[in-house]
C-alpha cells in the first residue's frame, strides 16, 4: 500500500464510489465495518473525525467553494485541526505557507488569491489536489478525478497524484472510468462489478478475460 | 471584491500572496464593523437599548395577556363566512398578482425585455406597485369601489405586482443562457424562446414566488379588514374597538391555525412544481 497507486476500475454503478466513500465514513456501511492501519475500529464520531482527518478526499464535482480564493478553499483542508473559534480567528502562517506550498506543487501558486469560479476545470481539480495535500493525510481518495477534465488536464492530475504517492510515500486509492490512464498511472488495479471484487493485481495482469469480468462482454466495454 | 482578488498583478513571493491575503481579510473586517456600526445606531435610536423603556413596558404587555386569557370561541359561527371571504380574496388577490406579474416580469428582464425604455418603464412600475402600501391602496380603493371584498382584491393584486414581478424577473435573469441559445438556434421566434426556452426553467422559482405569496396575502388580508375590505379582519378590528381581548386572542387563534394551513397547502403544491 505504501507509496503505491491503487485504481479502482467497473462500470458505472459497479461501486467504486461507494467504496471510496465508505472508507472515509461519508457513507456509512450497510454491513462489516472499516478497520484502519492502527486496527481500530470507527465508533465514535470523534473516531471518525481524526480518522477523515487523516484521510483526503479528492472529488469528481472538485466540491470547492466559488466565491472564495483557492488559497481560502485550501486552507479548508487544516479544519480538522482547528476548533470552531480557533478557525475563525484565522490559520497560522505556517499553515497558510503549506497552503501555498501545495498550491505551487500543483502549478497553481500564482493563482493562489483567484476566485475558484473563475478557474478552469482542470485548475479546479488541482486546487482540490492542493487541499488534499494541505490536509497532510496518511491516505488520499480520489473519486474519479478526471471524469469530467480533456484528456491533457487529465494526464496533469493523474501525474501529480502519482508523484504525491511516490515522493510523499501517501497510498493513494482512485477510480476511473479510462482503462488507458489506469494501465498508465496504476500499481495496482481492483476491478469491481456489482460491488464484488473480480480482479485484483497489477496491470500487466489485465487482460481481456479479466476485462470481460469486470466489464461484462467485450462490446460493452466501449459505454 | 470578484474584481479586487482576480484582477492581482502576478505576485512571485509567498510573503506578498500572504500579504494581499491578509488586507483581504481586512478589508472584510472592516465592511463587518461599518454594517455593525449601522445596525447599532440604528437599534440605539430606536430606543431598543433603552433598558428602562423596555423593562417597564413588559408588565404592561403581561396584563394584556392575561386580559386575552382564556380565548373567547363563542361566535366562532359568526367567523366561517369572514374566513371564507378572506380566504377567497388572497387567492383572487395572488392571481391578479400573478396574472400581472408575467407579462411585467418578462419586460423588467433585462435578458427578455425588448429594449432599454420598456425594461426601465417596467423597473418603475413595479418599484412604484411596492412602495404605495397595501393599507393605503385599500383605502384608495374603498373610497374608488365602495366597501368588500373588491377593494381588497384590487389592493392586494396590485401591491403584490410589485414584488412578484420583481422576483419573476430576477429568476428570468438568472435563467440558464445555455438552452434558451438551444432553442433560438432551432428558429424559434423569440416569443417561443420565452415560452419553451425560459419558462419550463424558471417554473419552479414562479410557483415557488406565487406560493409564498399568497400565503402573505392570506396574513395581509386580515389586515385589509381595518380599512372595511372585509374579511376575518372586520371581525378582529370589531372586537379590538369593543376591547374585547378574549374574542381578539381567540381571532388571531384562528387566523394562526388558517395560515398555518394554507401554509402546508402551499408546501405541498411548491413540493408538486419541482
Amino acid at each position: 500500500m505504501d507509496g503505491e497507486v491503487t485504481v479502482l476500475l467497473g462500470p458505472s454503478g459497479a461501486g467504486k464510489s461507494t467504496l471510496l466513500r465508505t472508507l472515509n465514513l461519508l457513507t456509512q456501511p450497510s454491513a462489516g465495518h472499516i478497520v484502519t492501519s492502527a486496527g481500530q475500529q470507527l465508533k465514535s464520531r470523534r473516531d471518525i473525525r481524526f480518522h477523515r482527518r487523516d484521510t483526503a478526499m479528492i472529488f469528481q464535482q472538485h466540491q470547492l467553494i466559488g466565491r472564495l480564493s483557492a488559497l481560502r478553499n485550501v486552507l479548508m483542508a487544516r479544519l480538522g485541526r482547528h476548533s470552531v473559534w480557533s478557525s475563525l480567528a484565522g490559520f497560522s502562517r505556517a499553515e497558510k505557507h503549506l497552503a501555498l506550498e501545495s498550491l505551487s506543487r500543483v502549478g497553481l501558486f500564482d493563482k493562489a488569491l483567484t476566485r475558484c469560479d473563475s478557474l478552469s476545470g482542470g485548475q479546479q481539480q488541482r486546487v482540490g489536489i492542493a487541499r488534499a495535500l494541505t490536509q497532510e493525510p496518511k491516505l488520499i481518495l480520489a473519486d474519479e478525478p478526471i471524469a469530467s477534465l480533456d484528456p491533457a488536464s487529465s494526464d496533469r492530475v493523474m501525474k501529480i497524484l502519482r508523484d504525491v504517492c511516490r515522493e510523499d510515500r501517501i497510498p493513494v486509492i482512485v477510480s476511473l472510468h479510462q482503462l488507458d490512464f489506469a494501465k498508465a498511472y496504476a500499481d495496482r488495479i481492483i476491478g469491481l462489478c456489482d460491488g464484488d471484487i473480480v480482479f485484483d493485481g497489477p496491470p500487466s495482469a489485465l487482460d481481456n478475460a479479466a476485462l470481460s469480468r469486470i466489464y461484462g462482454a467485450p462490446a460493452d466495454t466501449t459505454n | 471584491m470578484t474584481r479586487l482578488l482576480t484582477a492581482q498583478p502576478a505576485l512571485t513571493n509567498a510573503e506578498d500572496v500572504l500579504a494581499e491575503d491578509s488586507k483581504g481579510r481586512r478589508k472584510l473586517l472592516l465592511q463587518i464593523a461599518v454594517v455593525a456600526a449601522i445596525v447599532i445606531v440604528s437599534l440605539w435610536m430606536t430606543g431598543m437599548l433603552d433598558r428602562s423603556r423596555l423593562t417597564s413596558g413588559l408588565p404592561a404587555i403581561g396584563i394584556l395577556g392575561t386580559e386575552m386569557f382564556p380565548p373567547d370561541f363563542g361566535r366562532w359561527r359568526d367567523w366561517v363566512g369572514p374566513l371564507v371571504e378572506t380566504l377567497a380574496m388572497s387567492i383572487a388577490g395572488t392571481a391578479l398578482a400573478v396574472a400581472l406579474s408575467l407579462p411585467l416580469g418578462f419586460l423588467a428582464a433585462r435578458n427578455t425585455s425588448p429594449n432599454k425604455v420598456i425594461y426601465q418603464v417596467s423597473r418603475v412600475v413595479l418599484n412604484t406597485l411596492r412602495s404605495i402600501p397595501e393599507l393605503i391602496m385599500g383605502i384608495i380603493f374603498v373610497a374608488a369601489v365602495g366597501f368588500g371584498m373588491l377593494p381588497g382584491v384590487l389592493a392586494l393584486g396590485l401591491h403584490s405586482v410589485g414584488m412578484v414581478g420583481k422576483f419573476f424577473a430576477e429568476a428570468i435573469e438568472h435563467a440558464h443562457p445555455a438552452p434558451i441559445e438551444a432553442t433560438e438556434a432551432s428558429g424559434a421566434t423569440s416569443m417561443q424562446v420565452i415560452l419553451h426556452g425560459v419558462l419550463p426553467q424558471v417554473f419552479p422559482q414562479f410557483a415557488d414566488v406565487s406560493m409564498y405569496r399568497w400565503e402573505y396575502n392570506f396574513r395581509a388580508s386580515t389586515v385589509m379588514g381595518m380599512v372595511g375590505a372585509g374579511g376575518i379582519g372586520t371581525e378582529l378590528v370589531g372586537s379590538l374597538r369593543l376591547l374585547d381581548y378574549p374574542q381578539v386572542s381567540a381571532v388571531l387563534l384562528v387566523i394562526l391555525a388558517c395560515v398555518t394551513v394554507v401554509d402546508i397547502l402551499s408546501n405541498m403544491l411548491r413540493a408538486k412544481f419541482r
